[in-house]
């Protein structure tokens, strides 16, 4: 008997480590011999820990999983309580075009055979035949975006990495992923590390550097397990070493661990925190594609641009960029989080509108009450309104509407949420992972949570101080951190005025 | 108490097996904190010398990461994921619970020594919070009813 039971964090904390414990005693109880596969996370969270049998009509799901549900696994699969049949076959997955996530949750993470079966390292054998430029070529006509969110170019950081010259250059894999709501890379890199490890040698092929970085903030324990022990497979078998598949040049990959500072997912900040620094912010210029790691010409991507790279080889940049809308091209994992009935991940073509995803695929809001505001793109994205539902999911799209789509993280709240309180969040959370380099993040979020705190107490002078604040924070700072933090705050103010109205306490 | 002899020696297998490492600061730091606990005053010296660079880059790189400790921690380490998706489920809620039943603030340690509660922004949970991590164990819809659980096998 084969079972799947996810490694993913998401399925270990609902359980699945003590449901693979129960199994095996059930297992062994009865004399029966089964051989349980830890897999990625297919991505529906409510459905986890989401276990999978192998029968000869294919892989049977069932979950969400509990302990009490072990007994009848052992009995007839089609009888037992939490039966989903295939899983391939759930709206959630026939929805989906599952491009960069195609293997999570199917495969063995730390397969090598089962990750080529399904189309791994196809990509990379082509690259491996072109030329430099024509790889770079490849990926800006594929119309990739850094999926980390600021949504440059792929093919354009390349050529300007590919073109300098420097006796070493860097691949720098971005997986710090502090942002609520955001977990895409986190299941990539525990469902299949392959793809990434992949994305970053071609990223190497194609810049002529010869070695990688993958920095993983230190709340992702399994990612880094997974991540480290994939490197260690990768390198006995070739892939990794002195000549990539033994025909390439050398290329090798290290996995560093983070420390717990959010303002370290912002590129320049990660390469200092990598050389051993402070992860204070540099200014730019220089760009890190001429002066990056150790003043060398580096590739900074984010874990799902690199993740991407093999399918657009295998398949080809034509067939990526036809998916997407706009300038907005291929596909992106929309993460659907917090307040709501059907939250995970969900891979699918730029161009669904918000009401869509947040009504139709996330089906409101877990508390039944109605949804308030969604934020879009973590802390530093925009509070949505109803009103906003009809905007497509896409880099302009959103930027049209005062907002950003970010790594495409969406926070759902319901009615009950208080959306001063969520401002003066934006703020105290700026004020205590700002990196302390530039003074309008340092001292105009410490100032923003003051502000708000006179607006909460009934003084309607301090909201045009807050607008002036967030526009000082917007134009003046060095990052993304204080230069974004007014998108939260002010989309909060000037959506649901409501909530910051005079006297509101002693209203209620 | 370490002794100061100890931790030089502790510390100088650390740097050791740190050598030719490009950066390799926050790796030897992360090091030793898993061979103490936290990261003692007296071993930043021997690192900075290894590292030629002064005492006070180093402290300044220790002090600057949430995630290093000048002292030791309690027992369990519970943290409670304050960030947006969280507070959409009600973390704010379950963390002044918390705070209730240990006695203590964020960065608190009971006075037994047996817990000591962290804020963490967040865990890539934010689809089943709100999100807890006791002692590197990820927990997932932690209301309060399970905070009391964790709180009571934290104690025990």
């Amino acid at each position: 008997m084969k079972i799947y039971i996810p490694l993913d964090t998401v399925a270990v904390a609902l359980g699945a480590d003590d449901i693979v414990a129960a199994i095996e005693v059930e297992a062994a109880r009865r004399g029966v011999s089964v051989e349980i596969v830890r897999n990625g996370s297919h991505g529906m969270v409510w459905l986890e820990p989401l276990v999978e049998v192998v029968t000869p009509s294919g892989r049977t799901g069932f979950g969400p999983f509990t302990l009490a549900d072990v007994p009848a696994l052992f009995a007839d699969l089609a009888a037992h309580p939490k039966a989903l049949g295939p899983v391939a076959d759930l709206p959630w997955m026939q929805g989906q075009t599952r491009l960069t996530f195609a293997r999570v949750g199917i495969v063995d993470p730390l397969s090598l055979t089962e990750y080529e079966a399904l189309g791994g390292l196809t990509g990379l054998r082509r690259a491996l035949a072109l030329p430099k430029a024509d790889i770079v070529a490849e990926v800006t006509a594929s119309g990739l975006r850094g999926r980390g969110g600021a949504g440059f170019p792929t093919g354009i950081k390349w050529k300007t990495v590919s073109e300098a010259v420097a006796d070493r250059k860097y691949i720098v894999c971005n997986a710090d992923e502090g942002d609520s709501a955001t977990f895409a890379d986190r299941m990539l890199m525990e469902g299949d590390p392959f793809t990434l490890i992949e994305g970053m040698v071609i990223a190497g092929l194609a810049t002529g550097a010869t070695k990688g970085f993958v920095y993983i903030r230190s709340e992702y324990p399994v990612a880094i397990r997974v991540m480290e022990s994939a490197c260690t497979v990768a390198q006995q078998a070739g892939v990794l070493g002195d000549s990539v598949l033994g025909t390439g040049p050398a290329f090798d990959i290290e996995i560093r661990v983070g420390a717990g500072a959010y303002v370290c997912g912002e590129e320049t900040s990660l390469l200092n925190s990598l050389e051993g620094k402070r992860g204070v912010v540099r200014a730019k210029p220089p760009l890190p594609a001429l002066e990056g790691f150790m003043g060398k010409p580096t590739v900074v991507n984010n874990v799902i641009s690199l993740a991407t790279i093999p399918v657009i080889f295998e398949r080809g940049a034509e067939f990526y960029k036809d998916f997407g809308l706009g300038r907005s091209r291929g596909t992106i994992p929309l993460q659907i989080a917090g307040n709501v009935r059907f939250g995970g991940l969900y891979e699918t073509a730029f161009g669904l509108t918000l009401g869509q995803i947040v009504d139709d695929i996330a089906g409101g809001c877990a508390s039944g009450r109605p949804v308030k505001a969604v934020q879009v793109g973590g802390p530093l994205g925009a509070y949505h309104p109803r009103s906003d539902f009809a905007t497509p999911f896409g880099y302009e799209e959103f930027a049209g509407q005062g907002g950003l789509i970010g790594h495409a993280g969406l926070t759902v709240f319901d009615d009950s949420a208080d959306m001063l309180k969520q401002a003066r969040f934006a703020m105290e959370f700026c004020a205590i992972e700002s990196c302390g380099k530039c003074t309008p993040c340092r001292i105009g979020a410490v100032r923003g949570v003051e502000t708000i705190d006179r607006i909460a107490k009934g003084d309607a002078a301090a909201i045009p101080l807050l607008t002036d604040l967030c526009n000082t924070m917007k134009a003046g700072s060095l990052c993304a951190l204080g230069g974004f933090t007014p998108y939260p705050v002010m989309s909060a103010l000037t959506h649901f005025p409501d909530d910051f109205a005079p006297m509101k306490e002693a209203a209620e | 108490m370490l002794d100061a002899a100890t931790v030089t020696d502790r510390i100088e297998h650390i740097l050791e097996a740190h050598q030719g490492m490009e950066g390799p600061l926050l790796p030897i730091l992360h090091a030793v904190q898993a061979e103490f606990g936290h990261v003692p005053q007296s071993a930043l010296p021997g690192i900075a010398k290894a590292l030629n660079l002064s005492k006070a880059e180093v402290h300044g790189v220790v002090s600057f990461y949430h995630d290093f400790r000048e002292a030791p921690a309690g027992r369990h380490v519970l943290k409670l994921c304050r960030a947006e998706a969280c507070q959409a489920m009600g973390a704010d809620r379950v963390a002044a619970h918390a705070q209730k039943a240990l006695g203590i603030d964020w960065h608190g340690t009971t006075s037994n020594g047996a817990v000591t509660l962290e804020p963490v922004f967040c865990l890539g949970l934010c689809a089943c919070g709100p999100a807890a991590m006791l002692d590197g164990k990820p927990i997932g819809r932690c209301d309060e009813a399970r905070v009391d659980d964790l709180i009571a096998e934290a104690r025990a």
